[in-house]
């Protein structure tokens, strides 16, 4: 199908954006790099009354080092993200989930700002940002607020973003010397969405694993940070034990729904699967993932 | 706030200066005010890949972007890229290969295999099915396309061997 009429406006600079979102509210949709609000224009499940392309804003596709933490500008494309040397040295979990978003066409536009902003539960950078503890910061007339990510999804589509808002950026501290990371995705061809998903981070201490963080994508109607699982695995027993004990809780913290292909009881069995994989790439029992 | 807007960019070199309707999505534009049908429609949501140009270098999907994003970019459909010369010998190889039977996914491989022999000269059989991922193709099955890519990639590198 073809998109509805709308009006256009590209922004110049973000006091021009905030003017229009107060004058339109919710009829204004913010357009940054298209991958997702084209298809539901051309599908016309949404008709905007004006679409505020900030896609040539300055100074927000940044990616930089600043005292120990990481800027991400909310136009960095995934691409982009993918590349950078910055995120490869300090946030290498970034890098890995990169190459999971869609295909390299879509990755050359789509954005960080956009994927949280629209907070698809199977997303991998909402998932990512939970598990890495990230700020978000939004923008408005009225100034600029800082929310945790954690507090920033609050439902299936929903997040804590207003109308009146923009994500400007997203601050992610640099993890401590010494941590390790997994990003393992189920899907059922390279580039869809996923089935379930699971972004991990920890220390490792004398062949321990500590401050363990497993946040789940596909596995909810927003990133999950597994918290009990996470305290479950505990390395005083064998692996194989400790692996099991946090298998079994899981299913305490997960309520993955149903999609057209996988049963809930499905999805739940694979986020076994991949928490396996993830806490065996964790204590480097180096097995490959396939 | 405009529902039509004058832009101007360049087309496969050519600058043009026109007034878009702002609802119209470039490949759209392309084939129906430029008549350059070379860029496929398949399903207008990004999941097909069918509509693959490339803008400023860059391959993206036509039909999810607006065509006035296009403004004071350089875009590039597969007539540009295939008159140039750039791509005659994987074009030749896809031929060769029976890489391409009904022909509807072939611009749009065409130019995506490109960008990954562009990028990544020495890529992998798997790196291959990685980049072409995002293509669909209904007829061929794929394999004649990958062979087809990593043929050309083999033939462009200059030591002239596989690097599968
Ligand atoms: C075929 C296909 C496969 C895909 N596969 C995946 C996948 O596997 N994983 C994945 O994560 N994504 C996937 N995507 C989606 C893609 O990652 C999008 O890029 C992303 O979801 C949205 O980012 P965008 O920059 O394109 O945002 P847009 O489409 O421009 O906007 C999306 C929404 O966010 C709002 N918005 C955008 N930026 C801001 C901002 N800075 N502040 C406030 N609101 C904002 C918009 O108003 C809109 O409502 C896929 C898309 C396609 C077409
Ligand atoms: S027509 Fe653009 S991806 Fe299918
Ligand atoms: S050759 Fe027919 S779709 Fe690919």
């Amino acid at each position: 199908m073809k998109a509805p009429p709308f009006a256009y406006v590209r922004a110049r600079e973000l006091p021009a954006v905030f003017a229009l979102l107060d004058r339109h509210g919710d009829t204004a949709r913010i357009l940054a790099g298209g991958q997702s609000l084209m298809p539901m224009l051309n599908m016309r499940v949404t008709q905007p009354g004006v679409t505020i392309d900030i896609t040539r804003l300055p100074g927000l596709a940044g990616i930089e080092l600043k005292n120990g933490n990481i800027h991400i500008g909310a136009l960095a494309t995934h691409a982009a993200i993918g590349a950078s040397p910055v995120i490869r040295q300090h946030l290498p979990l970034l890098a890995d989930a990169a190459a999971h978003i869609a295909h390299p066409a879509i990755r050359n536009r789509g954005t960080f700002g956009g994927s949280l902003a629209l907070a698809d539960p199977a997303a991998e950078w909402p998932a990512c940002c939970v598990a890495l503890d990230a700020q978000l910061v939004l923008a408005s007339s009225a100034g600029t607020r800082r929310i945790a990510a954690r507090d920033f999804f609050q439902g299936l589509y929903t997040t804590a973003l207003q109308s009146h808002e923009v994500l400007s950026e997203v601050v992610i501290p640099v993890p401590a010397a010494g941590t390790r990371h997994a990003f393992i995705e189920l899907a059922r061809r390279r580039g869809d969405y996923a089935i379930v998903g699971v972004a991990a981070l920890a220390r490792s201490q004398q062949g321990k694993l500590c401050q363990l963080r497993l946040a789940y994508l596909g596995a909810g109607e927003t990133p999950v940070l597994a918290e009990k699982t996470s305290q479950a695995f505990d390395l005083i027993d064998t692996f194989e034990k400790a692996l099991t004990q946090a298998q079994s809780t899981l299913a305490s913290e997960l309520a993955p729904a149903a999609d057209l292909y996988h049963s809930a009881a499905t999805k739940l069995h694979l986020a076994r699967v991949i928490t396996a994989r993830a806490l065996k790439q964790l204590v480097q029992l180096a097995q490959p993932a396939a | 706030m405009d529902t039509e807007l004058d832009v101007s960019f360049t087309v496969n070199g050519e600058t043009l200066t026109r007034r878009i309707a702002v609802r119209q999505n470039l490949v759209d534009f392309l084939r129906e005010e430029l008549g350059l049908t070379g860029t496929h429609v398949g399903c207008e949501h990004g999941a097909c890949g069918a509509c693959t140009v490339r803008i400023d270098g860059e391959i993206v999907r036509g039909c999810l972007l607006l065509a006035v994003q296009a403004d004071g970019r350089r875009v590039e459909t597969i007539e540009g890229v295939s008159q140039s010369g750039e791509i005659a010998d994987l074009q030749d190889a896809f031929h060769k290969r029976n890489a391409l039977q009904c022909g509807f996914c072939t611009p749009a491989m065409l130019l995506t295999a490109q960008d990954l022999m562009q990028k990544n000269p020495n890529a992998s059989r798997e790196e291959i099915r990685e980049h072409l991922s995002g293509n669909y193709c209904r007829c061929t099955g794929y394999q004649a396309i990958i062979d087809a890519v990593q043929s050309t990639l083999a033939a462009r590198s200059p030591r002239g061997v596989s690097q599968s």
